[in-house]
């Protein structure tokens, strides 16, 4: 008998679209397959930057998301009460009214009075600036629940990041060193790099509690404890000085370590940068001891010996003071060893291991280059040892001291920039911290007027405060304020408790868009129900009076909304990923892109964007509207992306500008130019030469690159700062100098937290608790690769594989305790108790429970069944963290988050474990359970799984032989 | 191994079937001593009913039932396409057989038919035994023992079958009880053996081979490839517990023994109590049979539960 | 066409996997990839019951599964994607009634022909590896067909010409090739790391094959770094003392 025969050439679409996948926020390039108009399937677009044809698990089960039964589907009005979820549909018309005549009320008597606020989007480029149009300074995006630890650690010290702003050099590095990352945003660069460095066999160490994805195939892990990495780091760091394993030349030539310190204890400058009166700080000569600016003593300043100032006041060079700090036994393996469970032989051995790979695995490339004093160098030298950090460092309260550590680590080493080492990715680097600054300060919110500036950016001393004489925070977050000053990202998880609280005061809108505040994104989900609900006792009316939110889902934040602005999924709209926000750019090329909608809407829903700027141009916003009135963007959302300029010459693209389109980073708007990004992929990327790609913060041909392309004002080279000069600026207001001073209370918490060189402490909540054996447990969560945060759940392919999430522990502490694998346990806080169902693996810190994140979901949100495991087995961890730190002496409560950024403080949650009871065990169900929530009005069937034309009834034609 | 409610039916009602038809064409082919024609007729009508019965309840789990037929295409190869080539090769020569029977023909076309029709029965049950036992992923059934317990089963129950037409019949004779009770004897002894070689047999095989992982420690999972289940853990998933198991395997062997001591009651009791006690012997036969069939899937463990987080199969 | 082809010819074409245990971190983009691809290609679709309900179950080809190995802290984690293996005695193939079951005789993939199967189930139980997913709502089985419509499919470009898990995998963890060929690229992987296949004393003789962990040795650590020499003097002194020489050169 014959093979039957099977048809190998189907071709089962007739169209294919470029965009960019949103099932999470890493930005890869895609290909739609569309048969009939319909969505078939999705591919990787080979030849896309960021993720060179790969697909991750999210990115495939796009369709399912897209056609996701929890789509909402109409504009909505709140009917009951809030939290019920009862709605009624309204017109377009009727809900852009509604939106316009609340905001132009507040914009005529307090700007202030909104809180805009945006999680998991990705035009802050427009939001930021729609806010600034409006007034208001209450606005932010989600990196202060996120990741600003990191993002500021690294913009204050070598003016990049871990954050998104730079990648390890997988092609070059020997030893990769990975700090508490489980995911990142860089989803497949990352796994591609790894990839890579398997391929070459180059070594990969990650320090993580948990042993699981990354870690998992690394040669080296090490289980530290959460929230103990700076002690790690800086027993690294001692042991590398104490053998004198440090990059000398580099940190003479590209760092502040020469720079001199005013040691002048009690005065009013103490700890500052010694300056001339043009403000360059000052070096000694190694020599002749004359003090000059640095840039004139070029390699001949001095890294250590006190000298005089001219005014008779002693100084320093700031690397003394950092080798005095670290070389101290304090920092020695031994004595942190027990703290953060590594041993000290390990760590001793890891910082051989960094040593060796630095400096006799140095590495140079044929590459001739010119630094920014005009010395040409015949090779590029590297120092192949590359690290990388996420939340793991990022949500303790620690963060940014910690990440500093790091930073300092990679630049005593020289490998920042270098083959082999961290670099940057375009328009980074820029001056260690940007020079923006948050526009909000008493005064700077006028009825009716724009914003002078940007509502967010990087504060440099007490003067950049947004707070009143009285030391009073001006914004609601309370971000740039004593409680938290480097605040960059805001701090969005601060927003809904202060304005339930009216503290610092009441607000009349929340305007949240993209953000599941009611549930996952909340620190404190019971608590945080509650502020949404609070009710002035007076009144009987809700303290935050009005809530609009966008979400394109029926999401748990949709019930406690008052008007629901329902948008596109990703695949029905343009979008703009911006080099003016987070860009998509890599180590060799700056790049950014676009999503085209490849289909229609089938729904009565408009992209976010188009609703903005309709809403701005009915606000009259300056920026939104023409002389006449009339809206300055009739086009909407494209219309915006290729007119609007920040900067003359500077658009929100950076590609196919200028007359004929050819233009790179500047030029004026060009017509055609979302036609030419669609004709290349949807993305536009210009690479450097092989000459501009290194050592960047003083590579002439970059720098005047990137002031060709508009990424900095002037082709100056740039320091990098062991030393953080700001943060001691406020320490010195926590002494009492300087003309804006902290209220009483915060003076101890400026002196103690804000050192300019990174030190390590004791997370917050972990010292608030005091007695560490009564909660002896770590309790942290990890992103699982194939979900993201709340919003896979509705994806019927995705929730197959994450359906619910258990509490995974050490299986030899869980038979301490008499656990088994399934068992019931009752976990608590000192802020919550939660019941969850356990799990045991091997590759756990001992001392370590963790979870994933974002799995547990409410009963009936994103048209689930109500008995869906998500809501009836899985959990989140939220629950027990606290907003607030235990009271302190005084009586005030700290928002329990990094006290320098604010960055909320997740990971640093402590618990104690035991057996649930025969009761909640027998009932199997995780504990809390919330009531369950109705279905918004014109929710799809559920039943029925929407597929493409390829659904049930698709049957190829094949032929049989 | 799931069990599956229509192959357990399908295995034990056509066993039963080939048992008695297989018996009936035995004695037509060595003695002389066939039940009269209405005996026969009531005999050969159930052993066909048991027989197809059985054939189209085999059908109810398919996909596809309609296009059951093709399953009689891959005979050189494959025990299930065997099993339904010789089910229907059975029966024109057991048709044949039957109507000779019934019409008290005698003679040597009879004797041939009778035994050609007992020969094809026995195989098309060690075909049915071979499905289990050939398949390498569950040792429980990769087993010698399969097939003569297989074939015991049936004729155990084909020869109380008998034995109770012949009651009923009024044509009793010694040899239908040393039969029923002979045959039930065997079944007994064989399944027991059979527990005691699936006991006795190591679990050799472990999560570390099953991944290739031994060498590096003892092979865990930790995190199963899906939350939700999926077909392979339904179907093959299914593991009965230890204790459960030898509570059934007890009321195997209870009932099988109270089959032969009603088999016993029927010598020695006169006339209708006689009847009474094959069919209790009856109902207990077919009931251990079942619970016996139901075990034989539960107590299997497919070799892909070590992917699945199994310690052993 | 239930009986194997005879592929014991030297130059006899095996397509088949070669997944690498040392680089699969356990994402499951070739999971989600591979269900996308086959619930449109030529297994379309892959049924998905009670999609969002309390008790999903849908069918998928390719499932990855998170196992430790050893003890404590020294364990090891390994990720390991499980489909289709393409066996060589591919008893899936032999126990099929219908001949729906087969495998090519050209390239050695196992397939399924959905218009003959009668969904008995049968193969699936004689499959080791939990290949075979039955769809109830098809009343069929469904396995990996190695994407028997990508690799060979004239509508795609030449490089996308493999499987949809294999141009998916983001770590490069997966490999596809012809191991029938010694000198293939995936073959000359298959040697060099040890590649193994599964079960092997089951005598199946999966085509494809799992490349092991690395050793994961510390012997190559370089000793503890010695401290700067020089006597009496504090470890401050010491340190600048020669950083003063290392930067007078
Ligand atoms: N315990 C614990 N909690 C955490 C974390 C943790 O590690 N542990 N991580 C924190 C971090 S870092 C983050 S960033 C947050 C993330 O938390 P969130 O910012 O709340 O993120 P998502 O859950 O993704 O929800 C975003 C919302 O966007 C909606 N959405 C999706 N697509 C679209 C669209 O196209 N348009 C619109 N308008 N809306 C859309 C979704 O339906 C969802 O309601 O969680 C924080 N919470
Ligand atoms: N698939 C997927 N991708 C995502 C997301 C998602 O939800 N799903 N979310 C996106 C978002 S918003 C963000 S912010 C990023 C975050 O990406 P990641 O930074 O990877 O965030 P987490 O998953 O929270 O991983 C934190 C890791 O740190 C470890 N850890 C916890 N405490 C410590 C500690 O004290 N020290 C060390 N060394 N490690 C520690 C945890 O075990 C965990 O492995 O991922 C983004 N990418
Ligand atoms: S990592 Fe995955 S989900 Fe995120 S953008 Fe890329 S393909 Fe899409
Ligand atoms: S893996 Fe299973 S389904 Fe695939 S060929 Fe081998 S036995 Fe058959
Ligand atoms: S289920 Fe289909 S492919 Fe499998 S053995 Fe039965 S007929 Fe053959
Ligand atoms: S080869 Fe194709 S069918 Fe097989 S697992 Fe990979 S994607 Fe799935
Ligand atoms: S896609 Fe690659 S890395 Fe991810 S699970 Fe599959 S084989 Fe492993
Ligand atoms: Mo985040």
């Amino acid at each position: 008998m014959a093979e039957p025969r099977v048809e190998t050439s189907l071709k089962s679409w007739d169209e294919v679209k470029s965009t960019t996948c949103y099932m999470c926020a890493c930005r890869c390039g895609i290909q739609v397959h569309l048969k009939d108009g319909q969505v078939r399937h999705i591919e990787g677009n080979r030849d896309h930057p960021v993720n060179k044809g790969v697909l991750c698990g999210k990115g495939s089960a796009g369709i399912q998301q897209h056609l996701s039964p929890a789509r909402l589907t109409q504009p909505l009005r709140r009917v009951g009460p809030r939290g019920a979820g009862q709605f009624e549909p309204i017109s377009w018309d009727e809900a852009l009214a509604t939106a316009s005549g609340w905001l132009a009320e507040i914009r005529a008597s307090d700007p202030r009075k909104l809180a805009f606020f945006t999680g998991r989007d990705q035009s802050q480029a427009l939001t930021g600036w729609w806010a600034q149009q409006f007034g208001t300074p209450n606005f932010a995006a989600h990196g202060g629940f996120c990741s600003v630890n990191m993002a500021a650690a690294g913009l204050y010290t070598f003016g990049g990041s871990f954050w998104e702003f730079g990648e390890p050099d997988w092609e070059h590095t020997r030893l990769f060193l990975l700090f508490g990352v489980a995911e990142d945003h860089s989803s497949n660069p990352i796994k591609i790099g790894l990839g890579k460095l398997k391929a070459r066999g180059a070594k990969v160490v990650s320090i993580n509690p948990v042993r699981s994805g990354y870690s998992a195939i690394a040669d080296e892990w090490v289980g530290i404890r959460p929230g103990t990495d700076g002690l790690l780091v800086g027993a690294l760091i001692h042991e590398l000085l104490r053998a004198g394993k440090v990059d000398l030349d580099y940190l003479q030539r590209h760092s502040d370590a020469a720079w001199l310190l005013i040691q002048d204890p009690g005065g009013a400058e103490d700890g500052l940068i010694a300056r001339n009166e043009a403000g360059e700080p000052l070096v000694r000569h190694r020599s002749t001891g004359a003090l000059l600016p640095a840039k004139e003593a070029g390699d001949e300043a001095a890294l250590h010996g006190a000298c005089t100032l001219a005014d008779g006041r002693k100084a320093i060079p700031s690397f003394q003071l950092l080798v005095e700090r670290f070389l101290d036994e304090a920092y020695s393996p031994e004595r942190v060893a027990e703290a953060c469970s590594v041993p000290a032989e390990t760590i001793r051995r890891l910082a051989a291991e960094i040593a060796r790979a630095a400096f006799e695995e140095a590495i140079e490339l044929d590459i001739p280059w010119t630094d920014s004093q005009g010395r040409r160098h015949e090779k590029t030298r590297g120092r192949p040892v590359a690290l990388h950090a996420m939340r793991g460092i990022s949500a303790h309260s620690n963060g940014f001291q910690t990440c500093r550590l790091l930073h300092l680590l990679q630049l005593l080493i020289g490998s920042i920039d270098v083959p082999g080492g961290f670099l940057y990715k375009p328009p980074y680097p820029k001056p260690p911290p940007p020079g923006i600054k948050p526009a909000g300060k008493p005064g700077q919110v006028e009825p009716g007027k724009p914003l002078p500036g940007p509502p967010l950016g990087f504060v440099t001393g007490p003067e950049d405060l947004l707070v009143d004489v009285d030391g009073q925070p001006q914004r609601i977050d309370k971000a740039f304020s004593w409680e938290a000053p480097l605040a960059a990202h805001g701090l969005m998880q601060r927003v809904i408790a202060n304005a339930a609280q009216r503290d610092p005061y009441g607000i009349d809108l929340l305007f949240l868009y993209m953000a599941n505040m009611s549930w996952n994104s909340a620190v404190n989900v019971p608590d945080t129900i509650a502020h949404l609900t609070a009710t002035d006792p007076d009144s009987g009316d809700y303290v935050i009076p009005r809530i609009i939110y966008s979400d394109a889902y029926a999401s748990e934040m949709v019930a406690y909304t008052d008007l629901i602005l329902p948008d596109t999924t990703y695949l029905e709209r343009w979008d703009c990923i911006s080099l003016l926000d987070r860009p998509i750019s890599d180590a060799e090329g700056a790049a950014d892109a676009i999503r085209q909608p490849v289909v229609a809407p089938d729904r009565d829903v408009r992209p976010f964007q188009d609703v903005l700027l309709d809403l701005g141009a009915r606000l009259g916003l300056p920026g939104m509207t023409r002389e006449d009135g009339t809206p300055r963007f009739p086009g909407g959302y494209s219309d915006y992306i290729v007119n609007h300029e920040r900067a003359p010459g500077v658009g929100p693209l950076a590609g196919f500008r200028g007359e004929d389109g050819e233009a790179k980073g500047k030029g004026t708007p060009h017509p055609r130019q979302l036609e030419r990004y669609i004709e290349q992929g949807c993305f536009w990327r210009s690479e450097l030469a092989p000459e501009e790609r290194y050592y960047r913060f003083a590579n002439q041909a970059y720098l005047d690159w990137a002031v060709s392309h508009g990424f900095l004002p002037k082709a100056e080279p740039i320091t990098l700062r062991l030393y953080c000069e700001p943060l001691q600026r406020f320490r010195l207001a926590g002494q009492g100098h300087g003309p804006l001073l902290p209220p009483e209370r915060e003076r101890a918490r400026l002196t103690r937290y804000f050192d300019p060189l990174p030190f390590w402490y004791q997370p917050l909540e972990e010292e608030a608790i005091g007695d560490a054996a009564a909660y002896p447990l770590h309790a942290v969560t990890q992103r699982p690769m194939a979900m993201y945060h709340s919003w896979g759940s509705q994806n019927a392919w995705l929730r197959q594989i994450h359906g619910w999430n258990r509490l995974y522990m050490a299986r030899a502490r869980a038979e301490d305790q008499e656990l088994a694998d399934g068992d019931w346990v009752a976990l608590e806080s000192p802020h919550g108790r939660i019941v969850v169902q356990i799990a045991v693996m091997e590759g756990v810190n001992p001392d370590t429970v963790w979870t994933w994140n974002a799995i547990g979901k409410r009963s009936g949100a994103w048209n689930l069944a109500p008995d869906a495991p998500e809501a009836r087995k899985g959990f989140l961890l939220n629950h027990l963290i606290g907003e607030l730190l235990p009271e302190r002496e005084g009586g005030y409560r700290y928002a329990a988050s990094d006290p320098i950024t604010g960055q909320a403080a997740w990971y640093d949650l402590r618990v104690r474990l035991s057996r649930a009871s025969p009761e909640e065990a027998a009932a199997a169900q995780s504990q809390p359970q919330f009531a369950t929530l109705p279905q918004p009005p014109g929710s799809a069937d559920r039943s029925r799984l929407r597929q493409g034309p390829a659904g049930a009834n698709h049957k190829p034609d094949r032929g049989t032989a | 191994m799931h069990p599956a409610y229509s192959v357990i039916l399908f295995t034990s009602l056509s066993g039963a079937g080939y048992g008695l038809l297989g018996l009936l064409g035995l004695t037509a082919g060595t003695t002389t001593s066939l039940p009269g024609p209405g005996t026969l007729i009531a005999a050969f009508l159930l052993a066909f009913l048991l027989i197809t019965g059985g054939l189209l309840a085999s059908t109810f789990h398919l996909g596809h039932p309609e296009r059951a037929w093709r399953a009689l295409s891959q005979w050189r190869s494959s025990w299930l396409s065997r099993e339904g080539v010789l089910a229907l090769a059975t029966y024109p020569p057991a048709l044949i057989f039957a109507w000779l029977a019934i019409t008290d023909h005698d003679g040597g076309l009879l004797r041939v038919l009778g035994l050609v029709t007992a020969f094809l029965c026995a195989i098309t049950v060690v075909a049915t035994a071979m499905i289990y036992a050939s398949l390498a992923t569950i040792r429980q059934w990769h087993q010698p023992l399969v097939v003569p317990v297989y074939l015991a089963f049936a004729l155990a129950s084909g020869a109380t079958l008998l034995l109770g037409f012949a009651v009923l019949g009024g044509q009793m004779q010694p040899g239908h009880l040393i039969l029923a009770g002979g045959t039930l004897v065997l079944a007994l002894l064989l399944k027991t053996l059979y527990w005691r070689a699936i006991d006795q047999e190591p679990l050799d095989l472990d999560m570390g081979k099953a991944t290739g992982l031994g060498h590096l420690g003892r092979v865990r999972q930790w995190e199963g490839a899906h939350t939700a289940e999926n077909f392979v853990q339904q179907e093959m998933g299914y593991r009965i517990g230890r204790r459960h198991a030898g509570k059934l395997r007890r009321l195997i062997t209870f009932g099988l023994a109270l089959a032969l001591l009603c088999v016993l009651l029927t010598a020695v009791l006169p006339g209708s109590l006689g009847a009474f006690g094959v069919l209790l012997a009856l109902a207990f036969t077919l009931a251990a049979t079942l619970v016996e069939r139901w075990l034989f899937f539960a107590e299997a463990q497919h070799v892909v539960t070590l992917y699945y987080g199994a310690e052993r199969a | 066409m239930t009986s194997l082809p005879d592929t014991s010819a030297a130059g006899q074409k095996k397509l088949g996997l070669v997944i690498d245990l040392d680089t699969c971190v356990g994402c499951q983009a070739c999971a989600v990839s591979c269900k996308e691809w086959n619930d449109q290609g030529m297994s379309a679709p892959l049924s998905d019951r009670d999609p969002h309900g309390a008790d999903p179950l849908g069918v998928w080809l390719n499932r990855v599964h998170g196992y430790e190995a050893g003890e404590g802290a020294e364990a090891q984690g390994v990720y390991f994607p499980r489909s289709c293996l393409h066996c060589e005695d591919a008893a899936c193939v032999t126990v099929c009634p219908t001949g729906a079951s087969y495998k090519r005789a050209e390239d050695g993939i196992v397939l399924v022909d959905p218009d003959t199967c009668i969904g008995c189930k049968l193969c699936s139980w004689a499959c080791p590896y939990g290949a075979r997913e039955y769809d109830q709502d098809q009343g069929v089985m469904k396995k990996c067909t190695l994407c028997v419509d990508r690799i060979y499919n004239d509508n795609l470009q030449p490089e996308d010409r493999v499987p949809a898990c294999v141009k998916a995998c983001p770590t490069g963890a997966r490999h596809f090739g012809d191991l029938g060929d010694p000198d293939s690229a995936v073959s000359r992987l298959v040697d060099e790391r040890e590649g193994y296949g599964l079960l092997p004393e089951l005598g199946y003789k999966p085509v494809n094959k799992y490349l092991p962990p690395r050793r994961r040795d510390a012997a190559a650590a370089p000793p503890s770094l010695a401290s700067l020499a020089g006597e009496g003097d504090g470890l401050t002194e010491r340190f600048f003392r020669w950083a003063d020489r290392v930067l007078s050169r």
